[in-house]
């Protein structure tokens, strides 16, 4: 499906991230595998740092202490919001959304239009497809995406499929109109027939949470989860990334009329620097216009990755200059999607310390 | 100085005779971790990037089929 928004602009992004930083190295114990192999892994992977909420924090939390930030810098005014979009797959509860625990603990007008998109990896240009349709209201101004995840308390330590990778945060980011006539295109896919690839078996309503759910089980492969747990099928994964991604975005790009190498970033979601080599390499893209560097120094912060690249590898850059850019989420649906758009100038462009 | 495929195999699971083995995923020697530590070697061995879309376990199931993979990546041996 193609999609497109005229005069709409990202004004600024703000991505928080907790305070508490594990280390690879320091996790490989928990691993039931000779540490020569975890290490040959490291660096392939570019698994070292991520960041990892602590007991009992909350996507509210990071978004509130973002937004907060916000409010004390003048870089967002507590009135002016008019909409509330939060993209998570870890809600603080099942009922209410996420969006309005946020909206009250901030004590936000009552016209504020809230809305909660389920969500991961594909998060944020799933995220910004909504929030720039609800910029299409003449009453609707200035909108707050909020993409946030914890999901380091969702993964087995004992996982090392999934353990060594996953990284918790929250972005926060500012979108409005443009006084520019400016152009943003959009592709979006799904496939739900392939759903368990990436998947928390119990704790909804199909299989409730109970004793039982949460006792670890030998997956056959030497890591121990349980259903509580989130389950990702790591060859198939990787395999719809590089069968599905490439075609996706080239099909966007030809679609605008586009040259590859007229797109000066391609910010892709942050699985692992192999994969994104792979896909860079598939595509002829140089591997300096798609930064891969997230999950190195951050984790796999779920939709949080591609604010992530901007906040972290373009920090001074996008609020002085404008690049044409490529973004591409993929990963649970399963779900996969690209935007081409112009970002820069941005009023703000950083990365905070939840303590 | 360019190494053999079984001397890569080696390093990633030095306590296998891959030789001996016809499947080395059915005989547990590799999984889908060792695969994409494989294919990093391969690749800086023989200064190829294998396609994403051919790590795939049929690719990988012996010597022969791993040497087939190579050919078809580009690589000259």
């Amino acid at each position: 499906m193609k999609l497109t928004f005229r005069r709409k602009r990202i004004s600024g992004t703000l991505v928080v991230v907790p305070a508490n930083e594990r280390s690879f190295v320091a996790d490989m114990k928990n691993f039931n595998f000779p540490e020569s192999r975890s290490l040959k892994l490291k660096e392939v992977m570019g698994f070292n740092k991520r960041r990892v909420v602590g007991p009992g924090v909350c996507v509210s939390d990071l978004a509130v202490f973002g937004l907060e930030h916000l409010f004390e810098r003048g870089w967002l005014k507590r009135d002016e919001i008019d909409g509330l979009t939060v993209v998570t797959q870890t809600p603080d509860y099942l009922i209410p959304g996420t969006s309005c625990v946020i909206h009250g603990r901030l004590g936000l007008k009552q016209n504020v239009f809230c809305m909660d998109i389920s969500q991961a990896c594909t998060g944020f240009v799933m995220g910004l497809i909504q929030t720039f349709m609800l910029l299409e209201q003449e009453s609707v101004k200035k909108v707050v995406l909020i993409n946030s995840d914890v999901l380091s308390r969702k993964v087995s330590p004992q996982d090392r499929n999934i353990y060594p990778l996953v990284g918790d945060a929250c972005s926060i980011t500012v979108l409005e109109r443009d006084p520019e006539d400016s152009v943003v295109h959009a592709a979006v896919k799904v496939d739900g027939s392939r759903a368990g690839a990436l998947t928390i078996p119990a704790g909804g309503m199909r299989q409730p949470h109970t004793p039982e759910t949460a006792e670890l089980e030998d997956a056959g492969d030497g890591n121990l989860r349980a259903k509580d747990h989130l389950f990702m099928d790591g060859a198939a994964i990787f395999n719809f990334v590089q069968t599905e991604v490439p075609p996706m975005i080239e099909g966007l790009l030809a679609h605008v009329g586009a040259a590859m190498d007229s797109v000066d970033y391609f910010l892709c979601h942050q699985p692992n620097r192999f994969m994104l080599e792979k896909l860079a390499d598939k595509m002829k893209i140089p591997h300096a216009k798609m930064p891969n560097s997230v999950v190195e120094h951050f984790g796999n912060n779920s939709g949080v990755t591609i604010p992530t690249v901007m906040a972290f590898n373009l920090r001074e850059r996008l609020l002085h200059e404008k690049f044409r850019v490529c973004l591409a989420g993929f990963g649970a649906g399963l779900t996969w999607a690209g935007m081409l758009l112009n970002i820069g100038k941005f009023d703000f462009n950083t990365i905070i310390e939840y303590k | 100085m360019m190494k053999t495929t079984t001397e890569i195999l080696k390093e990633i699971r030095p306590e296998f005779d891959f030789s001996a083995s016809n499947d080395f995923l059915a005989d547990g020697m590799l999984d889908s971790f060792d695969m994409v530590t494989l294919v990093a070697a391969l690749d800086k061995n023989y200064g190829i990037s294998i396609r994403g879309t051919d790590i795939l376990p049929e690719n990988f199931q012996n010597l022969q089929t791993i040497e087939t993979l190579l050919r078809n990546s580009g690589a000259k041996i």
